[in-house]
């Protein structure tokens, strides 16, 4: 059938354009407008921009900076990595066929489908360390001050990565949920036949028919973290005294905060060799795969 | 029931209702500050003494210095999700149609360049983005936020709607082509009606995107009629001594129109979802 669609396809064979040709053409004009206008110059521009070797030795001579880096590596390796095994665990408890459990489905994703910004500001609201509901629960029941989660390193780290694990844990479930019910059922029927334990079908059947997806999810979700600006920005505004800061923000932060562009577009540079190979990566997989 | 299966349902339970209860707990939140009179703001409870829907009034009567402009924001974010998704829309059939059915021959490098514009995180952008947009004279418009919401929202209309158009029979194409069609009657009379569902999805998907945008919005608008309800929102964080409940009740009411059309579409949304994560 495809090789019928291609002979019928036109050709420019005969030195002009068909019909065809040319509708094809214009109808891609608008995309190809759009990419050249506002992909294709801002990234030269930004590339450009980075030229300046002295914006590179600013950034890497502040300690900002390098906590920052810090950061960023703690925040992608705990965050993505607790999001899609927390997922991969869930999506076992949502393949199984319940009235309730489909009504559970759709609270479980009212998080991905609310916008973030409310939800987040009402999670900075509640670790208020003097008036949030979470330290007056704590000091109810324990008569001691809670911690000031979003006053430390540590603690507004942890609370980044739990609101964003928070936000965009349904839709990972979701993807893997999808994974999981791609798996025959007799396969799970003949093991059970043979007297297999629970874990020995989740290691011999289970992950090895969602292991693709695993990955695939994995490198999509590591590119979506790094891009996670609302997370940081809207929880502690990269604070206390700029401790909590990762690449995307500090980025804004250098341009906007203190007008320091260069310093802002080398602070997102330096991110390039660690993500562009990932997104090569997965350009070719989900396009090889797509055939 | 054997006790061996009850003991599994009772599990099963358990662990249900600790999703629940996760799930819910900042939605809760976000609920109760909403309900809570400015007097006991900041105190905490679990629920208010004297609960009371005075935010929501305040809101909807522009009834505090930071919500002078609440409808005229909340229109903007309106205005900027719909044209967002129309142009999304338009750009992403007429592409998809001609790199797939009309199979022109630089439709494999845009689709390309699509994907791998789509795999750029969006706020890595917004350095550059800003500049353009200043170099374009577009900055402070709402044309700016619409324009680039389109450039972010597109490649995934492109990709997902190209998988679409992929599996659609050639048949068809080729019998209105002996009938004398035209690419253009093709187009109109074949394959927008075929693609309608997923076009939903995709419609539904750049309109969400665009509403619940706050990054781009906040750098690339700037006065209080140009803005969205989402940058709105951020401003009540310029003071320490904000008012919370107000901010809630807010932010209640920007989240509820994205969530009613996430759930009235979300058939086609998790169909499209799931079949573009699966392929892959």
């Amino acid at each position: 059938m495809v090789s019928l669609a291609q002979d019928v396809a036109p050709s420019s064979r005969s030195g002009r354009l068909s019909a065809e040709a040319t509708w094809g053409l214009i109808m891609l004009l608008p995309y190809i407008a759009i990419f050249l206008t506002f992909v294709l110059y801002p990234v030269g521009y930004g590339l450009y921009l980075g030229t300046e070797v002295k914006a590179y030795q600013r950034i890497f001579d502040d300690p900002i900076f390098l906590r920052t880096l810090a950061n960023t590596v703690i925040f992608l390796g705990l965050a993505v990595n607790l999001k899609l095994m927390l997922a991969l665990l869930l999506s076992g408890f949502f393949v199984h066929e319940r009235r309730w459990i489909r009504w559970l489905s759709f609270i479980f994703i009212l998080p991905w489908a609310i916008p973030s910004i409310p939800t987040i500001l009402s999670f900075r609201w509640m670790l208020n360390a003097e008036w949030g509901m979470i330290n007056s629960l704590i000091f109810q029941f324990t008569f001691q001050d809670g911690p000031g989660w979003l006053l430390d390193r540590v603690y507004g780290l942890g609370s980044i990565i739990t609101i964003h694990i928070w936000k965009y844990l349904p839709f990972w479930t979701l993807i893997l949920v999808a994974a999981r019910l791609t798996i025959s059922k007799d396969l799970y029927e003949s093991a059970d036949v043979d007297g297999a334990s629970g874990l020995q079908k989740f290691l011999y059947i289970t992950f090895p028919g969602v292991r693709n997806m695993y990955i695939t999810s994995t490198l999509l979700s590591t590119i979506w973290t790094l891009g996670d600006f609302n997370s940081i920005y809207l929880l502690t505004g990269g604070g206390p005294a700029d401790s909590t800061q990762v690449l995307a923000t500090l980025g804004i932060r250098y341009a906007f905060g203190m007008s320091e562009v260069r310093a802002g577009v080398a602070t997102i540079i330096v991110a390039l060799p660690f993500m562009v190979p990932i997104v090569v990566l997965m350009v070719k997989r989900l396009r090889g795969e797509d055939r | 029931m054997s006790p061996r299966k009850a003991f599994d349902e009772a599990r099963l339970m358990l662990v249900g209702l600790l999703i629940l209860i996760w799930t819910l707990i900042p939605i809760y939140h976000l609920f109760v500050m909403s309900i809570t009179p400015q007097a006991e703001a900041f105190a905490g409870a679990v629920w208010p003494k004297t609960p009371t829907l005075d935010n929501y009034t305040t809101v909807l009567t522009q009834g505090h210095y930071f919500l002078g402009h609440f409808w005229l924001q909340l229109f903007n974010s309106a205005m900027v999700a719909v044209a967002v998704a129309v142009l999304t829309l338009v750009i992403g059939t007429c592409a998809s149609f001609a790199i797939s059915r009309l199979r022109v021959r630089i439709g494999e490098t845009v689709s390309n360049l699509a994907l791998l514009t789509y795999l750029i995180p969006a706020a890595f952008l917004a350095i550059p983005m800003y500049a353009t947009m200043g170099q374009y004279g577009l900055l402070g418009s709402r044309w700016s936020l619409i324009l680039t919401m389109v450039t972010f929202a597109s490649p995934y209309a492109i990709w997902m709607l190209r998988q679409y158009a992929d599996k659609l029979p050639y048949e068809l194409d080729e019998a209105a082509r002996i009938d004398g069609a035209s690419p253009i009657q093709i187009f109109w009379l074949i394959y927008l009606p075929l693609m309608m569902p997923s076009m939903v999805a995709i419609g539904t998907y750049a309109l969400l995107l665009a509403w619940n945008e706050y990054l781009y919005a906040f750098l690339l608008l700037s006065s209080d009629t140009e803005i969205t309800l989402a940058v709105a929102l951020g401003h009540f964080l310029s003071t320490d001594d904000a008012p919370w409940n107000l901010l809630m009740a807010t932010g209640i009411i920007y989240a509820l129109p994205p969530a009613a059309i996430y759930y009235a579409f979300r058939r086609y949304m998790v169909a499209g979802l799931t079949a573009g994560a699966v392929k892959s």
